[in-house]
């Protein structure tokens, strides 16, 4: 079964809109992703129908809202087989939710020459606030290296980790790359060459395009981001297990989060609220469950099919372009719907992505530019930066088709 | 010829071949900005006479088309100016001169080199 794009498109309003007199073609998906009426009505209904604190009140809104919230929360688990609901976590997004396991976990856990793995392509939202903690507690980071086609040299897994590596973090799927890492296989390696690591994945380019079973993939910590799957900005989560959750000590003090508070002392609440300080996102966190019924409606087997087959379209018609150079796995069975490029001429940048990105623009057309929060994976590309697109589920090979002539306008435009 | 109304044809020929581009080996002022957005680099440098005036500037990096050429329209426009004429210098004042209006996105792209100078600026000691 494959996906309906033309039935998709009409479910999200934006799609309708003109840029520069242009329709809207939107390939920045990594960034962000567009809602769906379905995702929208569902926000708008919770506070025009059922507006109240969650846990709190004993009247029948507060029930509603707590029943709407905590049932996205189960729906969320299953959406990624976490298994029991209470290994999830809301946050704000996947950053706060690393800088949860950094501030609760990692603080208690990592110490003075410990050893942190991170990868050459993670996100700066998976680098720096480890450098921040490494500063901290006087720990070292170290890096998976990439090679050539953009995968991780796991091979080197067995020089790098070593009996004072205590936390290795890593991208599920990479943001600039689109390098799917065998993220399974690297944990099984990882605890069998030392089985005290504990390991973190960052899952925001992964969940929202492809089948992510945590239970299968086994890791300590899954992070992942709301708004980059369909749902509101403002709603990420954490997974942990259960039993590393209830070790970890609580991340901001407040409301919620506790069980019994005197002048001097207070109890935690059990987890996940122990994590949860404050009144929550409600609308968000009701939102992603929404988000996660579209999904599901789709079948998220049918949405990476659909994003395969964009991104060897994409690919095939980018090999046509003289000049363009294509980073990351030229196989699409190892890359999400991912394509960071850029137009080279005699080894060089030729045209800055910034440039590409707002000439592309002026034919509607929404790509990234720039270093993707991943600076330092640009130095390892020997680039200042790059242009990206990224597809979802309402993306069409008649937008690829516009995308072509707008790169070779910009390439006369700038006399290539 | 296609004149897109962001890239003018005699904006791309400085962004291609700027006139300023080069170092000073002993600068009497400097500075270095990156655009954190983007990735734009630009380097100003200066040679003072009588420490008044600018009697040469240069500028260096690199990133897009926008900034390096203001970079350039800049550095030019300085040669032979007094500090406290310099000084007075403001964002429309280098639109005028890169004769453009960014989308806001990219006006960032457009002022780093009146960022860098002015930070330059700032380096004179009274």
């Amino acid at each position: 079964m494959s996906i309906d794009v033309q039935k998709i498109r009409k479910d999200f309003p934006i799609l309708g809109r003109e840029v520069h007199g242009e329709p809207l073609v939107y390939f920045d998906n990594a960034a962000t992703s567009q809602k769906p009426t379905q995702v929208i009505d569902v926000i708008s209904d919770y506070y025009s129908r059922y507006n109240a604190n969650v846990h709190r009140g004993v009247h029948k809104l507060s029930e509603e809202a707590t029943a709407a919230f905590e049932g996205a929360r189960k729906r969320i688990a299953d959406f990624v087989n976490a298994g029991d609901s209470r290994q999830i976590v809301f946050t704000r997004n996947a950053t706060e939710a690393i800088n949860l396991v950094a501030y609760s976990w990692a603080r208690k856990n990592i110490k003075k020459d410990d050893e942190i793995l991170l990868t050459q392509m993670e996100h700066h939202s998976n680098l720096v606030p480890w450098q921040i903690l490494a500063r901290g507690v006087g720990a070292k980071l170290k890096f998976i290296p990439i090679n050539s086609r953009g995968e991780l040299e796991t091979n080197k897994l067995a020089e790098l980790v070593t009996q004072k590596t205590k936390l290795v973090a890593l991208t599920h799927v990479s943001n600039v790359l689109g390098t799917i890492n065998p993220v399974k296989q690297i944990i099984e390696n990882i605890k069998h060459l030392n089985s005290r690591i504990k390991v973190l994945v960052d899952g925001a380019q992964a969940v929202p395009h492809m089948p992510v079973s945590i239970q299968n993939i086994k890791p300590d910590f899954y992070v992942f981001t709301g708004h980059k799957m369909l749902g509101p900005t403002g709603i990420g989560v954490l997974y942990a297990k259960k039993e590393i959750l209830e070790e970890m000590e609580p991340f901001l003090g407040g409301g919620e989060m506790i069980l019994e508070v005197d002048w001097e002392n207070s109890s935690w609440n059990y987890v996940p609220w122990k994590f949860e300080a404050g009144t929550p996102d409600v609308a968000g966190a009701i939102g992603l469950g929404a988000a996660v019924d579209y999904l599901n409606s789709l079948g998220v087997k049918n949405v990476r099919e659909h994003e395969k087959e964009l991104t060897a379209y994409a690919l095939e018609q980018f090999s046509k372009i003289q000049g363009l150079v294509i980073y990351g796995p030229k196989e699409v069975e190892k890359r999400g719907g991912v394509v960071s490029f850029n137009i080279v001429k005699n080894g060089q940048v030729a045209i800055h992505p910034h440039d590409l990105a707002s000439i592309l623009d002026t034919e509607g057309i929404a790509v990234r530019s720039g270093h993707h929060c991943a600076q330092p994976l640009m130095t390892v590309l020997g680039i200042p930066a790059a242009a990206r697109v990224s597809f979802y589920i309402y993306n069409t090979k008649d937008e690829i088709n516009k995308l072509i002539p707008g790169i070779e306008k910009a390439k006369r435009i700038f006399k290539l | 010829m296609i004149e897109d109304p962001l890239y003018r044809e005699s904006l791309l020929e400085i962004y291609r071949n700027p006139t300023n581009r080069g170092e000073i080996a002993k600068p009497d002022l400097e500075a270095k900005l990156v655009n954190p957005l983007c990735g734009d680099e630009v380097r100003i440098q200066i040679e003072l006479a009588n420490g008044k005036i600018i009697k040469r500037a240069v500028f260096s990096g690199n990133g897009c088309a926008i900034s390096q050429a203001s970079a350039s329209l800049l550095a030019e426009s300085i040669h032979g100016k007094k500090l406290s004429d310099v000084n007075k210098l403001r964002g429309n004042d280098i639109l005028k001169l890169i004769g453009m209006n960014p989308s806001p996105s990219r006006m960032g792209c457009a002022l780093l080199s009146l960022e860098v100078l002015m930070e330059a600026l700032g380096k004179v000691k009274s």
